[in-house]
């Protein structure tokens, strides 16, 4: 099977060589870091025109087609106009937490990327509680919009931060509760063991009944952790202009702008790990006949296709949400969570114990 | 009873939910029709009356139809038109009244058509056009009657 591995000991191995063990873990640190960055700067690029084209489409409309062919260097031009621009901070904000809040937005979506695993052998941290950490980490983030909110001075930016946290702390609910349901199923929080327990096929196939609603339940409450539409309350631009990030500009927006846009990647990754087998192939059950020669044929796509492939189509998914469906009001959106997705979500893990109790999945 | 509604709920919840992508779903698989205008490249076809700005016709000997009389300046209902007369002397020496300037300011003009309206020999009309963006908003005021024209013969 094509791995990565390889490549990432034979880097090591030379580094070990060549310097003592912590400058050797020093470079690689940076290295990991610049890669980290340069995935980030290329998903904003990518997923800010992917939206575009895509509720362009969706809208019966073109899209950015002017810049560069078919309009593909649009978001280069929007970060060369951002950069541009003046940072400007108000007059009365709380400077500090102004200025900070953007940065640690993006760091806590930095953090995210540590666990996720691109393909065989190219991960940064295969931690042993992986699912926990994410879990844990995504939800920090909320401090983040809660000081920018709250430093800029300003009743739209305070009252978006306010709907930003009571939303993100009551989907975390759903989410965790999905996600728990699944390690039912998979027996550990190793991101590298989830994906190995899936050699037989994905869990969403595996699991079936409990790991569909499991699935419909957390890619609903990813979408309203991340604050998009239809849950985009904390940005309602007919209500609140543009919410938490009213006041910033320039490259301070644009640094909100694109963590929103890694946050969609990262829980979407998240998505494919657990439910889609991540980088793992297609693989059927060994039951099966031919499956040896199916699974054999499948692992011929690179590891590397199939996790950006899953990731992308659950992106797909995510944005159809935001082109179709109305915002929610805030009462519905709190009505949504905590009369039908968390007894759903509960009531699904107890199905999900009593059918891994029982060996009834595949 | 009530389980039941609740479950009825949230069918008929994520039922109108899937009806809604299949629709968005669709536009996405079949990108032929673009409701959208593509402006710069294809200019609309405007309608006969819209009213693009105040334009004063003439033929092709530069004459216009404009007598002076200033009933379009008197129509306006924000000072848009300023017309200046003078007095030509008529072949048998006498003064009689004639346009000079026909001052027009496109910044201040609602597109009403009240000036074209009182206008009792049909000398201006509203034309089409409707580009405008000017960088400096003196360009904005403009003489409506072409460097010497003259009225029309037969036009009182």
């Amino acid at each position: 099977m094509f791995s990565l591995e390889n490549l990432t000991h034979i880097i090591d191995h030379a580094l070990n060589n060549t310097f003592n063990a912590t400058i050797a873990m020093l470079i690689e640190m940076v290295i990991v870091g610049i890669c980290a960055i340069t995935l980030f700067a290329v998903l904003g690029l990518v997923l800010v025109f992917m939206e575009r084209k895509v509720s362009a489409y969706m809208q019966i409309r073109l899209g950015p087609n002017r810049v560069g062919y078919k309009g593909l260097a649009q978001t280069a031009a929007d970060t060369l106009k951002l950069v541009i621009k003046e940072g400007f901070t108000p007059d009365n904000a709380d400077k500090f937490l102004f200025n900070l809040a953007p940065f640690l937005v993006m760091i806590i979506a930095m953090m995210l990327l540590a666990p996720i695993a691109f393909t065989k052998g190219l991960q940064m941290w295969d931690l042993n509680i992986g699912v926990l950490y994410l879990s844990a980490v995504s939800s920090v983030s909320v401090i983040g919009i809660l000081m920018a909110g709250w430093a800029s001075n300003n009743k739209y930016s305070l009252i978006g931060a306010m709907r930003s946290g009571a939303q993100i702390v009551s989907y975390e609910l759903s989410a965790g509760l999905a996600v728990l349901t699944m390690i039912v199923f998979t027996g550990s929080l190793q991101i590298s063991t989830i994906i190995a327990s899936q050699q037989d096929g994905w869990w969403i196939f595996k699991g079936h009944i409990p790991a569909i609603i499991s699935f419909v339940i957390f890619i609903i409450a990813v979408t309203a952790e991340t604050n998009r539409a239809p849950f985009d309350m904390a940005e309602a631009e007919s209500e609140l202009t543009a919410g938490f990030h009213t006041e910033y500009s320039g490259m301070r927006f644009a640094l909100f702008f694109l963590a929103e846009y890694v946050n969609i990647f990262i829980v979407c990754a998240i998505a494919a790990t657990i439910y889609f087998g991540g980088w793992m192939p297609f693989h059927i059950s060994h039951s099966i006949p031919f499956a040896d020669l199916f699974n054999k044929g499948m692992d011929f796509i690179p590891g590397v296709l199939w996790f950006t492939g899953k990731t992308f189509a659950l992106i797909f998914l995510i944005m159809w949400f935001r082109w179709t469906f109305p915002r929610l009001r805030i009462d519905q959106l709190l009505n949504l969570e905590w009369k039908y997705l968390l007894p759903i979500g509960m009531f699904n893990l107890l199905l999900a114990t009593a059918i891994a109790i029982l060996g009834w999945y595949f | 009873m009530f389980l039941v509604d609740y479950i009825k709920t949230v069918y008929n919840g994520v039922t109108s939910l899937l009806k809604g992508m299949r629709m968005t779903g669709y536009y996405f698989t079949h990108h032929k029709e673009i409701i959208t205008q593509q402006y710069p490249d294809v200019k609309q076809v405007l309608p006969e009356r819209f009213r693009g700005e105040v334009v004063m016709t003439h033929d092709e000997k530069n004459e216009h139809r404009c007598t002076g009389c200033t009933a379009c300046e008197l129509a306006c209902p924000n000072a848009t038109i300023k017309i200046v007369t003078k007095f030509d002397i008529t072949p048998d020496g006498k003064k009689k009244k004639a346009l000079d300037t026909f001052v027009y300011h496109l910044e201040l003009c609602t597109m009403c058509n009240l000036c074209i309206v009182a206008c009792p020999t049909d000398a201006i009309k509203m034309a089409q056009s409707f580009e405008h963006s000017v960088y400096d908003r003196s360009l904005l005021t403009k003489v409506l009657n072409k460097p010497g024209s003259k009225l029309m013969e037969g036009v009182e």
